[in-house]
């Protein structure tokens, strides 16, 4: 609690910001998120950028130290575009999940919004980073940069020294396969430090040197013709390569037999990276929501101890309210569920649960109504859910009739949509669990394994869609993929849709066909 | 405490690498769009800058993606004031609610990029097979007229600047402390004054005092000149190259019915470059579109290049059309007048005899130059390229090629013949000029 001497003392006045000011602010504020909501960071390391720098940032997939690729050009323009002609504002900052927790501040950000920004990045999210399990379990917050900065070099010197367009073919196909390149149940290799680093270029350098062609090109003994046929063979041979797969590049970086070394190396960093970003696909909600929440909760007290003017923090909650903004569904602005708002709004919606509970709550959140604990309720949340777990668990009737939620059923083959629940007594369930449903990336996301591969015949990669109510592939993007597997395989690749509840087959392609 | 880090100063354009591969893989569709844009636009607006769509093709990112027009799907909207459940909701069109699902899908449908006049010819020429711009460039400058520009220390008598001179004598006069005629007079006045009272030993020694500061300062007058050569500015000019009023370019074209598409997207290609080189060498530049079947009319350039309309082929219809106009608005004495003929040669043999009459009697005449452009079928090429036997037109030029250096013809198949063509035609014009 602040002191009475302290009270009247402003963080800070006026518009400008210097460093001794971000430090102070800093300070105060890592210390009332400790004292009030007892959060747990990695240290912070604040970094001042100018806009262009914000853009270079926003175009190669937020992070400080990225390979180059074409594709960051594409999407800088793309970016720069819309900002020029203010069609989209930048954002006012940038996190990175590593240790240190790195923050990018903005040049032109007022003193007010740079403290909004230490709340909301350097601890709401820092926190989130530090203390959710999916990033505890799948992203190594003390190795990324390191990592990133030895992906960076080595795929610079792949480029030197197999040239431009041979690293780039390798990237696009690699691209191209960066949503089956994550591994969703089982964990994966951690990825390494420097020194295993330093030793797997070793042992490629190696490789290379005492690669021989001949043992590839021996002729096949009888024996394995027949095991590769017979049915014990195939489920030997299945067994042997781990399959079925869904992760396709982590299958293509072992088992392709066409790639180099070093372009194995290149599939395996796009495939670390993939799934590096993994976790933050699945909980765009919660992570922005605790963000959110940590900022309006630290910025609001700050206020009431008479440490913040009026003036700046009626530019904190302008902005605030800017960011939390959702349009109806039939707004013209409407693009979505604005995760901010819904995060924030459920964190909200558990404290008032914990503390001033109706009966209809008592009904639906047994555990947590009235209990007036709310901060250990969201720590826990923070810790152990992800967005499709944390809406199903916690998304209650009021906030369903307060953002007055309606699901659509939508059937190709219908010319009309068709309301199925809306915020009613019987729809609470119902839209609980169809909006969790769609936050839930394995079942949203195609469903497509590796499921056989003839490695002694024609080497055909058998590749399976599983189709989920009747939901294809686009043609187009399909066939273009498809090439692009083909390319990192080498040889003819096959994708056949299985329907997920007959098991009938709904379609077959091959890439001599497109 | 965190650490603090100021990079506002580090090198930015940190995606400039990217950017520049981008553009590289970007590049074949931006030339394909260059290309429409040429075909479909006006002559003169080639040099304009561009907006092109974003590239897609090669710089697409194609991922496994559902496909919209399958299967059952729920969303979950917020906001409903009016709908029970049960309620059917007729689907718009495409993109109406049905983008309005979940997901945050970027559109980039209207991504342009801006290419700079640069670029845009940069990727026309390319097309065309340019070894480099700046050839274009070399051979136009024909006349110089001097412009002043600033002054210089040292030139002909007629050009010293008598102001900036004498500023620079009085500068020099004041920091050399050159005494003035006054300061003399006064002096001179004393002694007189002096001299005229009666001489005792001090008036003396002040007289013989002032003699000598008389002296002095007169000799000092001489030693510091009113005038020295090192004060002296001459005007200095420059000879800047004069562009020659203004030109006008004559486009021939022959509509008839073997004309067809290929044949005119050429020829427009032609036009575009010479009218790209005209534009570069003269102030203004003037286009005529004339369009002849059995007769011959003035057009404009959308009537020029896409109208329909056939017939016969009467070439000298064009040639007579073309003097007229030049009688009636484009004096020779004013104009740089260029012609440029397009044509596929078919035409009756005595009227190829007229063109020959008209060309020696009065165009070429009138004409700084004469182009004529044979556009032939490229599985002619190899049989047509070198020889001067071809069609009627062919033959009648080709008398007129002998006669007069400003006449020149050629024939072309394909669009990467277009720019060596257009380079032979027009490297030959300075030594023409002179013999001319």
């Amino acid at each position: 609690m602040g002191t009475p001497a302290r009270k009247s003392e402003l963080l800070f006045s006026g518009a400008d910001w210097d460093f001794k000011k971000l430090s102070r602010v800093y300070d105060e504020i890592e210390a009332l998120g400790m004292e009030e909501l007892r959060l747990d960071v990695y240290p912070v390391q604040m970094e001042v950028i100018s806009s262009e720098q914000m853009l270079d940032a926003y175009s190669s997939v937020g992070m400080p130290l990225m390979y180059q690729h074409w594709s960051f050009g594409k999407h800088f323009l793309y970016n720069e575009l819309l900002y020029r002609k203010g069609r989209r504002g930048l954002a006012y900052e940038l996190v990175i999940n590593s240790n240190p927790c790195i923050v990018y501040l903005m040049e032109e950000n007022t003193m007010a919004l740079q403290a909004l920004v230490t709340a909301h990045a350097a601890l709401g999210h820092n926190h989130f980073f530090k203390n959710n399990h999916l990033f505890r379990q799948w992203t190594d917050a003390g190795g990324i940069l390191s990592y990133l900065n030895f992906a960076k070099s080595y795929i610079s010197r792949c480029e030197e020294r197999h040239g431009l367009a041979a690293v780039e073919a390798i990237l696009d196909s690699a691209h191209a396969l960066m949503d089956q390149g994550v591994f969703r149940y089982h964990r994966p290799p951690k990825p390494s430090g420097e020194q295993q680093r330093e030793e797997l270029r070793e042992r490629l350098e190696y490789e290379e040197r005492s690669y021989n062609d001949l043992w590839r090109t021996l002729p096949p003994s009888q024996e394995d013709d027949k095991a590769e046929t017979s049915e014990d063979g195939v489920s030997e041979r299945k067994k042997s390569l781990h399959l079925p797969e869904e992760n396709l590049l982590y299958f293509l970086e072992k088992t392709s037999l066409i790639l180099e070394p070093w372009q194995r190396e290149i599939v395996r960093i796009v495939r670390v990276i993939a799934q590096y970003f993994y976790p933050q696909r699945q909980t765009q909600v919660m992570n922005e929501g605790c963000a959110t929440f940590v900022h309006y909760t630290l910025m609001n007290t700050l206020f009431d101890r008479g440490r913040i003017s009026e003036g700046a923090m009626l530019e904190i909650l302008r902005n605030h309210s800017n960011v939390i903004f959702q349009p109806s569904f039939d707004d013209p602005r409407f693009s979505g569920i604005n995760p901010y708002a819904l995060g924030l709004d459920m964190m909200q919606d558990i404290q008032r649960i914990s503390t001033e509970p109706t009966a209809e709550d008592r009904d639906w959140f047994p555990d947590i109504a009235g209990r007036g604990d709310w901060l250990e309720t969201l720590l826990d949340a923070w810790a152990n859910h992800r967005d499709e777990s944390f809406i199903r668990q916690y998304l209650s009737p009021t906030l369903i009739r307060k953002w007055r939620f309606f699901v659509l059923g939508d059937g190709a083959d219908q010319p009309h949509y068709e309301v199925a629940s809306i915020h009613n007594e019987r729809g609470y369930n119902r839209i609980r669990a169809a909006l969790a449903q769609s936050y839930d990336l394995g079942a949203s996301r195609p469903d497509i394994q590796v499921v056989d591969v003839a490695l002694l015949g024609d080497r055909h990669l058998r590749l399976q869609h599983k189709v989920k109510n009747g939901i294809m592939l686009d043609n187009e993007s399909r066939d273009a993929t498809l090439r692009h597997i083909r390319n990192l395989w080498g040889y003819e690749v096959s994708l056949v849709a299985i329907d997920a509840e007959t098991g009938a087959t709904l379609s077959e392609r091959w890439t001599k066909d497109c | 405490m965190p650490i603090f880090i100021d990079r506002r100063l580090n090198p930015k354009d940190k995606s400039l690498g990217n950017r520049q591969r981008f553009l590289k893989r970007a590049r074949e569709e931006l030339k394909r769009s260059i290309r429409d844009k040429v075909r479909e636009g006006r002559i003169a607006e080639v040099g304009r800058e561009h907006a092109v769509p974003m590239p897609h093709k090669d710089t697409s990112e194609p991922v496994f993606s559902d496909a919209g027009n399958s299967g059952r799907r729920q969303h979950v909207l917020p906001g409903n004031r009016t709908y029970i459940s049960g309620d059917l909701i007729p689907k718009p069109g495409r993109g109406g609610m049905g983008s309005s699902a979940p997901g945050n899908k970027e559109s980039e449908d209207d991504f342009r990029f801006v290419l700079s006049r640069e670029e845009v010819l940069d990727l026309f020429f390319e097309d065309l097979e340019l070894p480099d711009l700046v050839k274009l460039n070399l051979k136009q400058i024909l006349t110089f007229k001097p412009k002043r520009a600033g002054f210089a220390s040292s030139g002909s008598p007629t050009n010293i600047n008598v102001g900036r001179t004498m500023r620079n004598s009085h500068g020099r006069r004041i920091a050399l402390r050159r005494p003035k005629q006054a300061q003399l007079d006064a002096i001179a006045m004393q002694i007189a004054i002096l001299e005229a009272q009666p001489l005792d030993t001090a008036r003396r020694e002040r007289i013989a005092a002032l003699r000598e500061e008389f002296d002095r300062l007169e000799r000092r007058r001489r030693r510091v000149a009113y005038v020295d050569p090192v004060d002296i500015r001459f005007n200095r000019f420059d000879p800047q190259p004069q562009p020659n009023a203004s030109a006008v370019m004559f486009c021939l074209m022959d509509v008839s019915g073997s004309m067809g598409e290929r044949e005119k997207d050429l020829a427009k290609r032609f036009f575009v470059l010479l009218h790209l080189f005209l534009t570069r060498r003269y102030e203004r530049t003037d286009i005529v579109f004339i369009r002849h079947t059995h007769e011959a009319q003035e057009v404009d350039e959308q009537t020029f290049f896409y109208h329909t309309q056939s017939g016969g082929t009467v070439v000298s219809t064009a040639l007579e059309e073309m003097h007229r106009i030049i009688e009636q608005r484009y004096p020779a004495k004013e104009w740089n007048i260029y012609a440029a003929q397009a044509s596929d040669g078919d035409n009756f043999a005595t009227d190829s005899e007229r063109c020959i009459e008209l060309l020696g009697g009065k165009l070429m005449r009138l004409c700084q130059y004469f182009a004529y452009v044979e556009i032939i079928d490229e599985r002619e090429s190899h049989i047509f390229g070198s020889t001067e036997n071809g069609t009627s037109l062919w033959r009648a030029y080709s008398t007129v090629d002998g006669k007069w250096p400003n006449f020149q013809m050629k024939r072309i198949a394909a669009p990467a013949d277009i720019y060596p063509v257009f380079r032979e035609l027009f490297a030959r014009q300075p030594a023409l000029r002179k013999s001319a």
